[in-house]
């Protein structure tokens, strides 16, 4: 908590190319702990929309229940958003998106809510290839609730009384790999310079995009011993891939070498333009990935970046031929085609 | 390659040192006000003092630094107000001179509180020459201290120019007097009507130390055709001034044209108004942005009507029959550029522009007839003495100069920080020690913490423009040369002018070893101000923050690495508004704010205090 809001000081500040602020796409005032990861999040993702020029009222935020699912409240403050039941956010935003395909959705959810409580609904998310940007901001422990281990703790780790976790965790981007998410990255709050640009291509990726944020619990998770502390993310930090998004409309300039450099050009015609930072990694194959992940060569390593990406996927309106025009368009006629219509398709069922 | 990568190599050769907050200059110049006094008022502390109503409190501060509170609180020449840093985030700066006035205007009696006179003096006999603001502030320092300071004045009043060339409806004499007598009081000997006519007699007399405040009374005159058949109606500006002030002059003619638009010109076409004029144009050779005259002053001049005609350069006086009539003067068009400097001009015909009578205010400079050029003193350029820019002294050493005789003309607050340091040089010259070994200033950081997320300090930023101070009608204001046309803030305007103060003097203080690295303060940070990246040359480093910064006027706050990636964190001092956002959302308080008191010695300066500023608790 702060004692004033920030205050609008707007002076100084560029335009994008819709003429506003990256002030006009922050939200209400954070509540949560002071140097809380999940607060860069939100400044990350306050400034991936304002680079992207999109509309500050063209989001969708749906979270469940945690300190991670608070922060909507916190960014797009003109967006609409729903704060729904524990772990039960994937369903919402399924129906959500099924009815209006037209706003950006964006899932924010925590380690608890994903991976504990809301874990089917998670993967089920994924075999829809519900198309969304899914958050979780990952630090390891149960925070509202005064820091339990969650299911995503490591082995060995320490909690803030000296117990040591036995239990092995669940890795959220193993799971995204193996259910078979077409977008799975993983980041580090502590690093906008790679967290920005994951979440505006996971923006402009069609399809279910999933990133993990390494995101400390400032209270209850950053002492020493723990593996989800700022220190030991620093420490550890791997960046397997450098993912810089040029947006569509974007003049392509750069004058570095092309070697190592890999162009991925996205449904919307934007591009990603990656780079390689000393590992040989093609996040383009997902049995390298998977390899990776559960079978490293550096145990403590943590790898970040652009884990994989297929853009060849059908996403969920298009697999299931929903339609293209949001439900709260449709005349009346198309949405209520009346009695005559109905009697002819429940012939079909006799 | 951006981000962070614990394995990279620096990419740059050189590299910051991390910034060293102790220097006593180091946050003296984020205080751009404070830095920008010549007599360094603490402005932001005496701000807060008036908004807690600690009137007398604020009054005293003030008078510590620049010795005439009430005086400078109408007519300085306000160097604070163009520095403020609330302009950088809104077009006017803080009111910082009218809220000096609300300070002298609501005070207390403060008598018991100023230095009275001693009861012994230590025998050193000092001669102070011009009753003015520098000669008044070395008596004000050194009176107390025990030396016989006797003030040669040759009008029949103290004052210098503050009675002579300042209205009294900008000024009032009772405000005058009463801060001059405060001076008087502590003991010193005031004789008026008494021209020194010899320096060196004077200096025969045995003085242990003589210091010349005589101002620079000569006022330039326009040597033109027609200037001697003329010169009934011709008037040198402070002298006709001086001559208002002390009522030889009671009238002028109803067209009078000045000459000159610096602040002299102003004081010149509003009094001119008083005394019976009713067509009073004030005439410039350039464009507006090359005016002297300060814009405020500019302001209330234009408010009574006073027409200022631009690109007229005076050609010649024109008379009929023996008498002034009229004025001719060239037209001028000036070719400008980018920057606004001249780089061309053209004379686009001549004009004739009737007039009564012509005031001349193109400036005044110093005079020295009575100062014999073989007694010892060295003059130099244009005739002026030579004298030492830190210590006033002349190349004879127990005489020094200071206020508009030392260096030309400036202003009041240059006046007094002259007579600060040429008091501190006269003490150190009467004890036998080096003038040149000044005393050292010092910083003192306090923390403003007080609880979470609570300050000493009201930290929240108010958007919200500057007050206009309320003024006597029109119509009122000319019947009478003395009826003063500010009228002073109300306590609402007083109110919120003083939350407009961004207390620049709470300070943004950063302990390297303390980040986390969370980026909370970058995140806060309401005007982009902060940013964590690799060290680097300075010009390189300005390129690569959050916002590129470009006054380098304005230092960058450098800290040691960081613990966890080897990272700077970097404040721009330009942008930083002090609201203290960084340190609510510090987890582990490696921002804080602190109350940076900058110590600024004096000669009455306890000497323990001058050597080692006391350390914060």
């Amino acid at each position: 908590m702060t004692s004033m809001s920030k205050p609008l000081i707007d002076k100084h500040l560029k335009k994008n190319k819709l003429g506003l602020t990256i002030r006009d796409y922050e939200g209400g005032m954070s509540t949560l702990c002071a140097g809380c990861g999940h607060d860069s999040v939100t400044a990350a993702l306050v400034q991936a929309f304002w680079e992207l020029s999109l509309a500050p009222e063209s989001a969708a935020k749906v979270s469940g229940i945690g300190c991670s699912s608070k922060t909507t409240a916190y960014f797009m403050g003109q967006s609409s958003g729903i704060n729904c039941v524990h772990g039960r956010m994937p369903s919402v935003a399924t129906g959500a998106n099924a009815v209006n395909g037209d706003l950006h959705y964006i899932g924010i959810s925590g380690d608890g809510d994903s991976l504990s409580i809301g874990f089917g609904q998670f993967a089920h998310a994924m075999r829809r290839n519900l198309n969304m940007l899914y958050i979780i901001e990952n630090n390891g422990v149960y925070g509202l609730t005064k820091g339990q281990f969650s299911a995503a703790a490591d082995i060995g780790t320490k909690s803030k009384r000296g117990i040591v976790n036995e239990q092995p965790p669940i890795d959220p981007c193993v799971q995204a790999l193996t259910l078979g998410a077409g977008f799975v990255g993983r980041a580090f709050s502590g690093d906008k310079s790679q967290l920005v640009p994951l979440i505006q291509a996971g923006l402009m990726h069609k399809g279910f995009a999933v990133i993990d944020v390494i995101s400390p619990c400032v209270t209850f998770n950053d002492h020493k011993g723990s593996t989800k502390s700022y220190a030991h993310t620093f420490k550890y930090y791997h960046p397997m891939i450098h993912a810089d998004f040029v947006a569509h409309a974007d003049e392509i300039t750069g004058d570095y070498s092309k070697d190592g450099v890999m162009d991925v050009t996205l449904h919307d015609g934007g591009m990603l333009r990656l780079r390689k930072t000393g590992d040989d990694y093609d996040p383009r194959d997902r049995g390298q990935a998977i390899e990776t992940l559960m079978n490293p060569s550096d145990e403590a390593a943590i790898r970040t970046g652009l884990l994989y990406l297929n853009e060849d996927m059908a996403e969920m309106h298009d697999a299931n031929a929903l339609p293209d025009t949001p439900l709260n368009k449709l005349p009346f006629d198309t949405l209520n085609p009346g009695r005559a219509a109905l009697a002819s398709l429940q012939k079909r069922y006799r | 390659m951006p981000g962070i990568h614990p394995a990279r190599v620096p990419a740059h050769g050189g590299s910051m040192k991390p910034t060293d907050t102790n220097d006593p200059d180091y946050f003296h110049k984020v205080v751009d006000c404070q830095w920008a006094c010549p007599a360094h008022t603490p402005v932001p502390e005496y701000i807060r003092l008036i908004a807690q109503g600690r009137y007398t409190d604020a009054y005293m501060l003030n008078r510590r630094s620049n010795v005439f509170p009430g005086i400078l609180g109408r007519v300085c020449d306000r160097p604070c107000e163009p520095a403020c840093r609330r302009t950088r985030v809104e077009d006017e700066p803080v009111a910082i001179c009218r809220l000096k006035r609300v300070a002298a205007d609501h005070r207390d009696e403060v008598k018991d509180l100023i230095s009275q006179k001693p009861e012994t003096t230590n025998g050193r006999k000092i001669a102070l020459i011009g009753a003015g603001p520098a000669s008044l502030t070395v008596a004000n320092d050194l009176a107390p201290l025990g030396y016989e300071c006797t003030i040669f004045e040759a009008m029949h009043r103290p004052g210098g120019l503050m009675i002579s060339n300042i209205p009294s409806f900008r000024l009032p004499e009772e405000v005058l007097d009463e801060e001059i007598d405060y001076i008087l009081d502590m003991g010193v000997e005031l004789k008026t009507n008494h021209r020194i006519d010899s320096l060196k007699a004077l200096v025969d007399e045995g003085y242990d130390a003589v210091f010349v405040g005589s101002g620079a009374p000569k006022g330039k005159d326009l040597n033109l055709e027609g200037r001697e058949e003329a010169d009934a109606n011709i008037h040198i500006g402070i002298d006709w001034l001086e001559s208002v002030a002390f009522e030889h002059i009671d009238k002028i003619g109803e067209k009078v044209l000045i000459i000159g638009v610096g602040n002299t010109a102003m004081d010149c076409c509003r009094s001119s108004l008083r005394l019976g004029s009713t067509d009073v144009k004030v005439m410039a050779r350039k464009p507006r942005n090359f005016f002297k005259a300060s814009p405020w002053e500019l302001e209330d001049a234009e408010d009574e009507n006073i027409e200022i005609l631009v690109n007229h350069s005076p050609k010649r006086f024109v008379l009929e029959g023996g008498k002034l009539v009229g004025m001719e003067f060239e037209l001028m068009e000036y070719d400008l550029d980018e920057a606004g400097n001249i780089t061309d001009t053209r004379n686009a015909g001549t004009t004739i522009i009737p007039c009564d009578d012509v005031i001349l205010a193109i400036g005044q400079e110093n005079s020295f007839p009575w100062i014999e050029r073989d007694m010892g003193i060295e003059f130099g350029k244009w005739d002026m003495p030579v004298v030492d820019e830190t210590t006033h002294q002349s190349s004879l050493p127990q005489v020094f100069f200071g206020g508009d005789a030392a260096f030309g003309p400036k202003n009041i607050i240059w006046a007094v920080e002259h007579g600060h340091q040429t008091a501190i040089s006269i003490h150190k010259h009467c004890e036998g020690q080096s003038v040149a070994d000044r005393p050292a200033r010092g910083v003192n950081l306090q923390s403003a913490k007080m609880g979470v997320n609570e300050w000493r300090y009201s930290n929240a930023f108010d958007a919200s423009q500057r007050r206009d101070m309320e003024t006597v009608e029109l119509v009122n204001r000319f019947k009478d040369l003395k009826t003063e046309v500010e009228l002073g803030f109300s306590a609402e305007q007083m109110a919120t002018e003083v939350q407009r103060c961004l207390n620049c003097d709470v300070q943004t203080v950063f302990e390297a070893p303390l980040c986390k690295e969370c980026d909370a303060c970058i995140d806060i940070c309401p005007v982009d101000c902060l940013t964590m990246t690799d060290n680097g040359e300075e010009a390189d480093l300005r390129t690569r923050l959050k916002l590129p910064s470009t006054n380098t006027d304005q230092a960058l706050y450098v800290s040691a690495p960081l613990p966890d990636t080897g990272r700077v964190m970097v404040k721009d001092e330009d942008l930083c508004l002090h609201c203290g956002l960084c340190a609510e959302r510090c987890p582990t308080a490696a921002w804080d704010m602190q109350d940076a008191t900058i110590f600024i010695p004096h000669v009455t300066s306890d000497d323990r205090e001058t050597a080692n500023p006391v350390a914060a608790e």
